[in-house]
C-alpha cells in the first residue's frame, strides 16, 4: 500500500493508520500568533529600543546622556508614577463595591449593572476624556451651575490641573478595574461567607475575614491592570492636564512627531518599559500571573508576621462593621438579613451614574445651538448635518469600520486556534506562552505604536488599511485569546468526542457541535476585537499617516486643534453605537444559553 | 477469530511516567456484554478511550472485526459511545441529537427522522422529541443517550459509567433497561463501572482492573467465588480473608489449618498446586458462613464474640472477634428473620462453612511478604 504502512508488520490489514505526529497540531495552532507577535511586537519594540543605543554609525549612549542631563525627564517620570498610583488607588477602591454588588446580584439586576459598566468600558476613551473638558471648562457644567446658583461669581479654574487629570483617569480606568476584579469575585464560592455565618460570624466579620481575603487576588489583578494602563496613557493628561501634569508618553509623542529624535524616544521607552517590567515582576512574585486570567492564585504565603497582622486588622474591621451594622435601625425583622444592603446598592448606582453621565452630557450638547457651552440652548441638527457633509469624518468612519472588521476577523483567525491550544493541549511551557500572548497588554501601547511606526515606515505600511489592521490585531489578539479561553474552559470537550464517536469528522464536529455551542462566546470575542480596534488611537496616531485618519484619530485631531460641536455629535453617535453593540451581544449571549 | 468482534493486543498508554494502561490483551466476543470494573485510576476508562479512539495508544493494536483500527479516528470505527455525563448536544433538540449520527452518515432527513422516532420508542420516550436536553431528567437524558447510540446500530457500544449520576432506584431500573436493549439488539457492549454490584448484575464477563492491569477476567461467578487475588476477593463485595496453612489435598479440595488453636476447615484449591505446609489465604463470603449457638469450647471449631449486629434490610450482618486472637475480625450474613432469638452483642457464636464455599488465594502471599520485607 502507501509508504506509511511499510514499517507495519501486520501486512494483511486492509487499513492501518500511523499515529499522527504529536507536534503537528500544536505548531499549526500556535504558530500564526507567535509569528504575528514576533514580527509586529517583538521586532518593532526591539528596533525602537535598539535605536536608543545605535545611531546609524555605531554604539552610543548619547540619548541616555540627554535623558538624564536635565531634570525634565526624571520629573516627568515622577509625575507619571504619582498620577498612575493615585489613579490606581482611587479606581480600585471605587471598583470594589461595584464588582462586589455585581458578583452577588442575580438575574436582571445583574444584567443591568453589567450593562452600565460595559457601556462605560466601551465608550471611547476620547469621548469620556473630552466630556470632562465640557464638565470642568470655564463655560462648563460645574462652573455655569455654580454661577447660576450664585455660589460663585466668576468661573473657577477647574481644568488643566491634577484634580481634573485624576478625575479623567479614574473615569477612564474604573470600568477596567471592575471587570478585572469581577473575574475573580465571580469564582468565589458564595457559600463560604454563609458557612462563616453558621459558624457564628456576624455579617461584617464574615465579609472581612472570609470574603475579602478571597477577593484580594482580584484586587491585585485589577490594580496592576489599571496601573500599567495608566502609566502608558496620554489622552487624559493631554486633554485635561496642564504643564505640570505632563506624562511620559506625551514626551515620546513629542520626540517622534516634532523633533524626530528617535534615539531619545527609544531611551524614554526603555525607561518606561523598565518601570512596567519591575512592577510586573513584583506582582508575579507576590500574586502570580495566573490570577490575571481569573484563575484562583495558589496560596503561597504561610504563617508570617505580615499575615498574622493582616488577620488581626481584618478581624478588627469585621467587628467594627458589625458594631456599625448593629447601630443601624433594623428593617423588617425577616428581610433584615437581605444580601444586598440598600446602602451598598445606592452607593454603587451613584458611582455608575457618575461614570456614565459625562458621556451622556454630549447628547444635549449635540442638539444645542450654543456649541459646547453649558447649558445647551435651542434645538438644531446642524452639527449632525455638518458631520454627514464632511468627507473627512465620513472617510474616517468608513476606514475605522473597515479596519475594525479586518482586525476582528484576523484576530479571531489567529487567536481562536491559539486559545484552543492553550486550553486543550497538555504541551509544556504553557505559562510562558500565555505570558507572551498577553505581552501586547503589558507593554505600554505607546512603545508598541512608536516601534510599529518605525517598522511600518520601512515596509511602506504607514497610511494603509493593512498596516492598521495588523497593528490593531497585535493589541486585540490577547483579548480574543483571553475571552475564548474563558469560554473554552466552560465547554465540555466530551461533546466533541461524542460527535466524533457518532461519526462526525473533525470539521463536521466543529461545524455542527463546537462552533454552534461556542457561537455566542466567539461573537463576543469578535466584538471585543472589533471594539478594541474601533477605539484604538495610539497606533493610529502614528501609523494612519497624515491623511488617512481613523475615527479616533480624526476625533483627536479635532479636539486638540480646533474644537467644534461636531465632536458632540460624533460622541453621541459613538455612544449609541456602543450601547447597541452591548445590547445585541447580551441578547445573543442569552439566546445561546436559552437555545 | 470470526467470533470476536473486538480484540486488543499489547495495548498500552502512558502519561509521562504514569502508566495508565500496562500492555494489555483482551478479546471480546460478538454480542457479549463485558464490563470493565475497577477503582478510579485503574485504567478502565483509559482502555475504553483507546477502544473508542478518543486517545491514541503508545503501543499495541486494536482490531474491530477483521480491521486494524489502532490509530483510526473515532468516526471511522463504527462504534457507539455512551458518555458518563451523556454528552447530549445542548443546542439541539432530542430528535436532532438522535438524528445526528444518521446525518453524519448522509441518511436522508426524512429517513433519519423516522429512525430517530423509532429509537425514541425503543427507550419509551416518544413524546419528548421536540425538547432540549436540559429540559429532561437525568434518567431521560440517559435514555436519550442510549437511543442516540443505538439508532445507527454500531457493531460495538462502549459505555463509560453511564448510570453514575442517577440515584439508586433509577439506576437499578436503567440496568434492566440496558440489559433488555442489549438482548434485543444483540450488540457487543463494553461497559465501564466502578460499582461491583452493577458489574455482577449486568455482565456476561467482568474484566477487573487494578493499577493499569487486568487483575482477573471471567464470569461474575468466577470473580465472586473464585478470585485469583486478594484484590479481586476484596473488590467484589464483602469477604472474610483468613490466614491459613495447607495441610493436605484431596481432589480439588484442600484441608487447611487456621490460627493457633488448631481450628481446621476445608476449601477449594482453585487450581493452585501448592505443597502441604504452604501459607495461604482462604476467602469465605459472609453469607456462606454458618453461625450457631451450640456452645462448648471445642478447640477445633472457630468461635467468635459478637461485636456488632447490623440489619441492612433483607440481610442481617454479624461482626465478630474470633476468640483466637491471631485471626482477623469476621463477618457473617444471613436473611433477616422475625424471631425472638436474635443475636446480641457479646454473644459467642460458632462458625462453620462448606468446603465448596471457601477458596484458597495463593498469588498475593509472595507480594504481601515482599511488601512486608521492604516496609
Amino acid at each position: 500500500m502507501s509508504g506509511q504502512t511499510v514499517t507495519m508488520t501486520h501486512a494483511p490489514d486492509a487499513k492501518r493508520h500511523s499515529p499522527p505526529p504529536a507536534w503537528r497540531k500544536p505548531v499549526l495552532m500556535g504558530a500564526p500568533l507567535v509569528l504575528l507577535l514576533v514580527g509586529f511586537l517583538v521586532f518593532p519594540v526591539g528596533q525602537l529600543l535598539a535605536l536608543s543605543v545605535y545611531n546609524g554609525q555605531g554604539f552610543t549612549l548619547a540619548p541616555y546622556a540627554q535623558l538624564f542631563a536635565s531634570s525634565l525627564y526624571v520629573t516627568v517620570l515622577w509625575i507619571t508614577l504619582k498620577i498612575s498610583l493615585a489613579t490606581t488607588l482611587v479606581a480600585v477602591v471605587a471598583a470594589y463595591p461595584i464588582a462586589y454588588l455585581i458578583s452577588i446580584a442575580k438575574g436582571p439586576a445583574k444584567s443591568r449593572l453589567i450593562f452600565w459598566v460595559l457601556l462605560s468600558f466601551w465608550t471611547s476613551f476620547l469621548v469620556r476624556a473630552f466630556a470632562w473638558v465640557v464638565i470642568l471648562g470655564r463655560n462648563g457644567v460645574v462652573n455655569s451651575t455654580l454661577m447660576s446658583l450664585g455660589i460663585i461669581d466668576r468661573p473657577l479654574d477647574l481644568l488643566y490641573g491634577f484634580g481634573a487629570v485624576l478625575a479623567g483617569m479614574v473615569h477612564a480606568m474604573l470600568p477596567l478595574a471592575v471587570m478585572t476584579m469581577l473575574a475573580v469575585m465571580e469564582n468565589i464560592d458564595r457559600t463560604l461567607p454563609r458557612a462563616a455565618g453558621t459558624l457564628g460570624a456576624r455579617p461584617g466579620t464574615a465579609f472581612w475575614t472570609v470574603y475579602f481575603p478571597l477577593s484580594l487576588p482580584g484586587v491585585a489583578a485589577s490594580a496592576i491592570m489599571v496601573f500599567v494602563s495608566a502609566i502608558g496613557f496620554f489622552i487624559v493628561p493631554a486633554l485635561l492636564g496642564g504643564r505640570k501634569e505632563t506624562m511620559i508618553t506625551q514626551l515620546i509623542i513629542d520626540q517622534v512627531q516634532q523633533t524626530l529624535n528617535w534615539g531619545l524616544a527609544g531611551a524614554i521607552s526603555v525607561l518606561l518599559l523598565t518601570v512596567v517590567l519591575v512592577v510586573f515582576v513584583l506582582y508575579d512574585r507576590v500574586f502570580g500571573f495566573a490570577s490575571l486570567t481569573g484563575e484562583s492564585a495558589v496560596v503561597r504565603n504561610r504563617d508570617t508576621a505580615m499575615r498574622r497582622l493582616g488577620g488581626r486588622v481584618l478581624g478588627m474591621l469585621g467587628s467594627a462593621s458589625d458594631t456599625a451594622i448593629g447601630l443601624l435601625p433594623r428593617r423588617h425583622p425577616i428581610r433584615g438579613r437581605a444580601e444586598h444592603p440598600l446602602a451598598l446598592t445606592g452607593f454603587v448606582w451613584l458611582l455608575l451614574a457618575l461614570i456614565s453621565l459625562p458621556a451622556f452630557l454630549m447628547i444635549p450638547l449635540s442638539f444645542g445651538k450654543g456649541g459646547l457651552a453649558w447649558p445647551p440652548s435651542g434645538f438644531t441638527l446642524q452639527w449632525y448635518q455638518q458631520l454627514l457633509d464632511s468627507p473627512i469624518w465620513m472617510q474616517a468612519l468608513w476606514r475605522s469600520i473597515v479596519v475594525a472588521f479586518g482586525t476582528g476577523l484576523l484576530a479571531m483567525a489567529i487567536g481562536v486556534p491559539a486559545a484552543f491550544l492553550m486550553v486543550r493541549s497538555q504541551m509544556r511551557g504553557k505559562g510562558a506562552m500565555l505570558a507572551f500572548i498577553l505581552s501586547p497588554i503589558v507593554v505600554p501601547r505607546m512603545i508598541i505604536a512608536v516601534g510599529m511606526f518605525y517598522v511600518f515606515a520601512q515596509m511602506g505600511l504607514v497610511g494603509t488599511i493593512l498596516g492598521l489592521v495588523i497593528g490593531h490585531t497585535v493589541v486585540a489578539v490577547p483579548y480574543v485569546v483571553m475571552t475564548m479561553m474563558a469560554v473554552l474552559r466552560n465547554y465540555d470537550t466530551r461533546l466533541d468526542m461524542a460527535a466524533q464517536s457518532l461519526g462526525a469528522r473533525p470539521l463536521a464536529a466543529l461545524r455542527h457541535v463546537t462552533f454552534p455551542i461556542l457561537g455566542a462566546g466567539m461573537l463576543s470575542s469578535f466584538l471585543f476585537a472589533f471594539a478594541t480596534s474601533f477605539d484604538e488611537l495610539t497606533i493610529s496616531l502614528f501609523s494612519s499617516g497624515g491623511l488617512s485618519a481613523t475615527l479616533p484619530k480624526q476625533f483627536w485631531d479635532e479636539v486638540t486643534l480646533q474644537v467644534s460641536p461636531v465632536v458632540a455629535a460624533v460622541s453621541t453617535g459613538l455612544l449609541l453605537f456602543v450601547a447597541t453593540l452591548i445590547y445585541v451581544a447580551d441578547r445573543l449571549r442569552r439566546r445561546s444559553l436559552a437555545g | 477469530m470470526s467470533s470476536s468482534s473486538l480484540s486488543v493486543q499489547g495495548l498500552a498508554k502512558r502519561y509521562g511516567d504514569f502508566v495508565a494502561l500496562a500492555p494489555t490483551d483482551l478479546v471480546v466476543a460478538d454480542g457479549e456484554f463485558l464490563t470493565l470494573l475497577g477503582p478510579s485510576g485503574s485504567g478502565k476508562t483509559t482502555l475504553l478511550s483507546l477502544l473508542a479512539g478518543l486517545v491514541p495508544p503508545d503501543e499495541g493494536s486494536v482490531r474491530i472485526g477483521s480491521q486494524d483500527v489502532t490509530y483510526a479516528p473515532p468516526y471511522e470505527r463504527d462504534i457507539g459511545v455512551v458518555f458518563q455525563n451523556y454528552a447530549l448536544f445542548p443546542h439541539m433538540t432530542i430528535e436532532e441529537n438522535i438524528a445526528f449520527p444518521l446525518k453524519m452518515r448522509k441518511v436522508p432527513a426524512a429517513e433519519a427522522k423516522r429512525r430517530a422516532g423509532e429509537a425514541l420508542e425503543m427507550v419509551h420516550l416518544p413524546h419528548i422529541a421536540g425538547r432540549y436536553p436540559r429540559e429532561l431528567s437525568g434518567g431521560q437524558q440517559q435514555r436519550v443517550a442510549l437511543a442516540r447510540c443505538m439508532v445507527y446500530k454500531p457493531s460495538i457500544i462502549l459505555m463509560d459509567e453511564p448510570l453514575g449520576a442517577l440515584d439508586k432506584k433509577l439506576r437499578e431500573h436503567m440496568q434492566l433497561e440496558i440489559k433488555r436493549l442489549h438482548r434485543e439488539l444483540g450488540t457487543t457492549v463494553v461497559y465501564v463501572t466502578h460499582d461491583q454490584e452493577e458489574a455482577m448484575t449486568m455482565s456476561n464477563r467482568i474484566c477487573l482492573m487494578n493499577a493499569g492491569r487486568i487483575e482477573q477476567l471471567g464470569t461474575p461467578a468466577d470473580l465472586y467465588f473464585r478470585p485469583r487475588s486478594l484484590f479481586v476477593a476484596d473488590f467484589l463485595g464483602e469477604s472474610n480473608i483468613l490466614p491459613a496453612a495447607l495441610r493436605s489435598r484431596s481432589g480439588d479440595e484442600v484441608e487447611i489449618g487456621l490460627g493457633t488453636l488448631g481450628v481446621s476447615g476445608r476449601a477449594l484449591a482453585n487450581g493452585n498446586e501448592l505443597p502441604p505446609g504452604t501459607e495461604v489465604r482462604v476467602m469465605v463470603r459472609p453469607q456462606n458462613l454458618t453461625v450457631a449457638r451450640k456452645g462448648g469450647n471445642t478447640p477445633d471449631e472457630l468461635q467468635g464474640r459478637v461485636s456488632e449486629v447490623m440489619v441492612t434490610g433483607s440481610l442481617t450482618k454479624v461482626y465478630m472477634e474470633p476468640l483466637d486472637g491471631k485471626l482477623p475480625p469476621l463477618v457473617a450474613a444471613f436473611p433477616t428473620r422475625n424471631d425472638d432469638d436474635a443475636v446480641r452483642i457479646d454473644d459467642v457464636l460458632t462458625l462453620s462453612w462448606s468446603g465448596r464455599d471457601a477458596v484458597v488465594i495463593a498469588d498475593k502471599i509472595a507480594d504481601a511478604a515482599r511488601a512486608a520485607g521492604t516496609a
